[in-house]
C-alpha cells in the first residue's frame, strides 16, 4: 500500500485547494467470482456490460422515482461542495458530492434524456465506457452514504441513493466489491458478518458471562436461542468479537438483567448489520432482513430490540416494515423495532436503574452522532429523539459530558470515515483522511474542555475510530460504546454484597 | 501474491492471507511475520498457537475477550489484555496474528 500523509488537525478547516486525481488510485479489492455468484451477480465483468448496465440503470429509474428526480434536479448551486468529509480530507474534486453525482448524471443524460441523446456535447452527457465504469467503481467507493451533503442541498438530492444505485449497476455487470459481497455471503451461510458459527458464539457468550460474574459477583446471562423469551436482541456481530463493542454488549446484558426481562440472542440471526443497503440491493437487503423476522417468529418473541449499529438501525427503523413486514405478531405496546437506547432510556426515566456516575469520573465524554442514526432514522416519541436520547443516557451515567461543535453534531454530524461498506483495510488512506473533520472537532473539545473519550452507537464508527484515532494522537481506547458507560455505572441488585460480608463498604449505599 | 518457501510457492489473497490453510507451517509463519516486520518471540507463538487451536475447534478466530483470557492464563495477568496483544501485533491481534497463523482474515465491522 502506498504511503500517504496524515493531515494536520485544524481548529478552522478551510475548503481545500482542488487536487485533481488525488484519490484516483483508491480502489477497493474487487469481489472474487465465488463472492459475486453467491449473491446471484455475475462472477466477473460480462461481455455485454454496456447494455446490461444501461438496462439496469433504466430499471432503477423506473423503480425509484427519487433517483430520476436526483438525476434531473441539480442546479449546480454548489451548496454541497464542501460538505463531504472525503472531499475535505482529500481535496479530490470528484469527492465533491455534486461531482460524484455527475459521474452518473452525465451517463443518465446521454441515455435517458432527449437533449443528451441528440446533443450530448451541449448538455454534459457522455457515453458509458469502460473508463467511466472504472471511475464509478473508484469514486462510488469513496462515498460512505452518510447523507450529510443532502442536508445542505436545497433540493434534498441524496448522494447516498445515487451511490447505492451505482454500486447496484456495478454488481449487475460483475464488478462488485470484495468487502461487502464476501460479508453478505457469510450472512447467508452462517448468519453473521464475521462468519461466527453457533458453537463459537455460545463459547464467546459463556466467557462474557464469567467475566461479568468475576467483575460484579452477579450472575448475568447472555442467552442464545431461548424459545419463549420476550425479547430478541439483534446486534452487530462485532459486539461479540471486538473492543470496545463487547463492552457495550455487556452493558445491554446488565440492563436487561436489571430490568428483569427475558431476552435472547439468535444464532440464526446473529447479526443486525445489513450490508445489502450499502450495495443498493433491495433483494439482498430483504434476504438478510428475512433472517431476523424468521428468528423472531421461530423463537416466539414479543419484541425485537436492536443493539448499537448505525446502518442496521436505519434498515430496521425505516425499511423493515416494507422489506419483511408487517410485524403484527409482535406486541404492539412496544415500538417495532425498538433501539437498545430507547429501552435503557425508558428505564432511566422510570428510575429503575441505579447508576453510579462516579464510575465514569476518569473520563470526560463527548458523543459522535452516527450518520445513519442521525439522518436516516429516529428514536423515541419526539422529533430529534435520536440526538437527545443517547446524550440523556450518557448524562445519566457520567458527570462529565461536552458536545462537539454544532456544525459537526446532530443532523450535521460528520461520518466517521468508514461507513457505507468502506471499513476495509484496502481503503485505509481514504478512511484516515475522511475522518479528519471529526478529528478536528474532537481535538477542539479535547483542548478546550479536556474531553478524553468519545462514545458512539455504531459498530462501524467504533472500529473505524479505534483504527484511525491513533494516527491523530488519540489512544485507540478513547472510543467507547455508549452502553459501556452504562455498564460501568450500573449497580446491579446484589452487586457488592460479597464486599459487605467481607466487611468492606457497601457500594450501593455509598453511591445511592 | 505468494510466499516463496524452499522453492515452492504458497498462494495468498490480495492482502497476504494464505488461501490454502493446509499449507501453513512454522517456517511459513516466520516468513509472513518477517513480511509484517514482526520478530516472533515465545509470546507471539503462544498467541499464534492458541489461534490455530481455537480455529481448529470453531472454524473462526477467537473473539478478543476469549483471546485475552487465554493469554492471561498462559502468560500471566499483566499480559492478558488487548494493549499487550497490540504490542505483539501492532496491526491488531485479530487481523495480523491470523495472517501469521495462516488463518482467514476475520471480516465484518471490526
Amino acid at each position: 500500500m502506498a504511503k500517504y500523509e496524515v493531515p494536520e488537525l485544524e481548529s478552522h478547516r478551510d475548503i481545500p485547494s482542488l487536487a485533481p486525481g488525488a484519490m484516483a488510485e483508491s480502489n477497493p479489492y474487487p469481489a472474487a467470482p465465488e463472492h459475486q455468484e453467491a449473491l446471484g451477480f455475475p462472477g466477473e465483468l460480462v461481455d455485454d456490460w454496456h447494455d446490461r448496465a444501461i438496462g439496469k440503470f433504466g430499471e432503477l429509474l423506473d423503480r425509484s422515482r427519487s433517483l430520476r428526480v436526483y438525476m434531473d434536479a441539480c442546479v449546480k448551486c454548489g451548496a454541497c461542495t464542501d460538505k463531504c468529509h472525503y472531499f475535505l480530507g482529500t481535496g479530490d474534486p470528484n469527492n465533491m458530492p455534486v461531482a460524484r453525482q455527475d459521474l452518473m448524471r452525465s451517463v443518465y443524460r446521454r441515455y435517458f434524456t432527449l437533449s443528451g441523446k441528440l446533443f450530448p456535447g451541449l448538455v454534459g452527457a457522455r457515453d458509458l465506457t469502460e473508463e467511466v465504469l472504472d471511475e464509478w467503481y473508484r469514486y462510488f467507493h469513496q462515498c460512505s452514504q452518510c447523507r450529510r451533503c443532502s442536508v445542505y442541498c436545497p433540493y434534498g438530492i441524496d448522494t447516498a441513493e445515487i451511490s447505492m444505485a451505482a454500486r447496484e449497476i456495478l454488481d449487475a455487470v460483475g464488478k462488485g466489491q470484495k468487502y461487502c459481497n464476501e460479508i453478505l455471503g457469510k450472512v447467508h451461510k452462517i448468519g453473521n458478518n464475521l462468519g461466527l458459527p453457533e458453537p463459537a458464539l455460545v463459547d464467546t457468550l459463556e466467557g462474557i458471562e464469567e467475566d461479568i460474574e468475576d467483575e460484579t459477583g452477579v450472575k448475568v446471562r447472555l442467552p442464545v436461542d431461548e424459545e419463549g423469551a420476550d425479547i430478541l436482541l439483534v446486534t452487530p456481530s462485532a459486539d461479540f468479537f471486538a473492543e470496545p463493542h463487547v463492552d457495550g454488549l455487556i452493558g445491554y446484558a446488565k440492563v436487561f438483567h436489571q430490568a428483569g426481562v427475558s431476552w435472547t440472542l439468535s444464532s440464526y440471526a446473529s447479526e443486525a448489520a445489513n450490508f445489502a443497503m450499502f450495495i443498493g440491493s433491495y433483494e439482498q437487503m430483504q434476504e438478510v432482513a428475512k433472517r431476523i423476522r424468521k428468528a423472531a417468529e421461530d423463537l416466539g418473541v414479543k419484541r425485537i430490540i436492536v443493539g448499537e449499529c448505525g446502518h442496521a438501525w436505519r434498515v430496521a427503523y425505516s425499511f423493515w416494515n416494507t422489506l419483511v413486514g408487517p410485524f403484527d405478531f409482535l406486541d404492539p405496546n412496544y415500538p417495532v423495532p425498538q433501539h437498545i437506547c430507547e429501552f435503557t432510556y425508558d428505564l432511566i426515566q422510570q428510575g429503575k436503574l441505579n447508576l453510579d456516575k462516579s464510575a465514569n469520573d476518569h473520563m470526560t465524554l463527548t458523543f459522535h452522532d452516527s450518520c445513519n442514526v442521525a439522518r436516516g432514522s429516529r428514536m423515541g416519541a419526539e422529533p430529534g429523539g435520536q440526538f437527545h436520547i443517547p446524550r440523556a443516557i450518557i448524562k445519566a451515567c457520567c458527570n462529565n459530558f461536552v458536545d462537539m461543535a454544532d456544525d459537526t453534531i446532530h443532523e450535521n454530524t460528520f461520518c466517521c470515515g468508514g461507513g457505507g461498506g468502506l471499513l476495509t483495510d484496502d481503503l485505509m488512506e481514504l478512511r484516515v483522511k475522511g475522518s479528519v473533520p471529526r478529528m478536528d472537532a474532537l481535538k477542539q473539545v479535547h483542548e478546550d474542555h479536556g474531553v478524553t473519550h468519545m462514545a458512539a452507537i455504531c459498530a462501524i464508527c467504533k472500529s473505524q475510530f479505534a483504527k484511525v484515532m491513533p494516527e491523530y494522537g488519540f489512544e485507540m481506547d478513547a472510543i467507547v460504546s455508549l452502553h459501556q458507560l452504562v455498564s460501568n455505572a450500573i449497580v446491579l441488585d446484589g452487586q457488592g454484597q460479597e464486599d459487605e460480608e467481607d466487611g468492606h463498604a457497601d457500594m450501593a449505599d455509598e453511591n445511592g | 501474491m505468494a510466499y516463496q518457501m524452499n522453492g515452492t510457492s504458497v498462494e495468498t489473497d490480495e492482502e497476504g492471507y494464505i488461501t490454502d490453510i493446509s499449507l501453513w507451517s512454522k517456517d511459513l509463519a516466520d516468513l509472513i511475520a518477517q513480511d509484517e516486520n514482526i520478530d516472533m518471540t515465545d509470546d507471539h507463538w503462544e498467541v499464534v498457537n492458541f489461534l490455530r487451536d481455537y480455529y481448529e475447534e470453531y472454524q473462526i478466530a477467537p473473539a478478543i475477550r476469549v483471546l485475552t483470557k487465554a493469554v492471561k492464563k498462559s502468560l500471566g495477568p499483566d499480559k492478558g489484555n488487548s494493549k499487550y496483544l497490540y504490542e505483539l501485533f501492532p496491526y491488531g491481534p485479530a487481523k495480523q496474528a491470523c495472517k501469521i497463523a495462516g488463518l482467514p482474515k476475520p471480516t465484518g465491522c471490526i
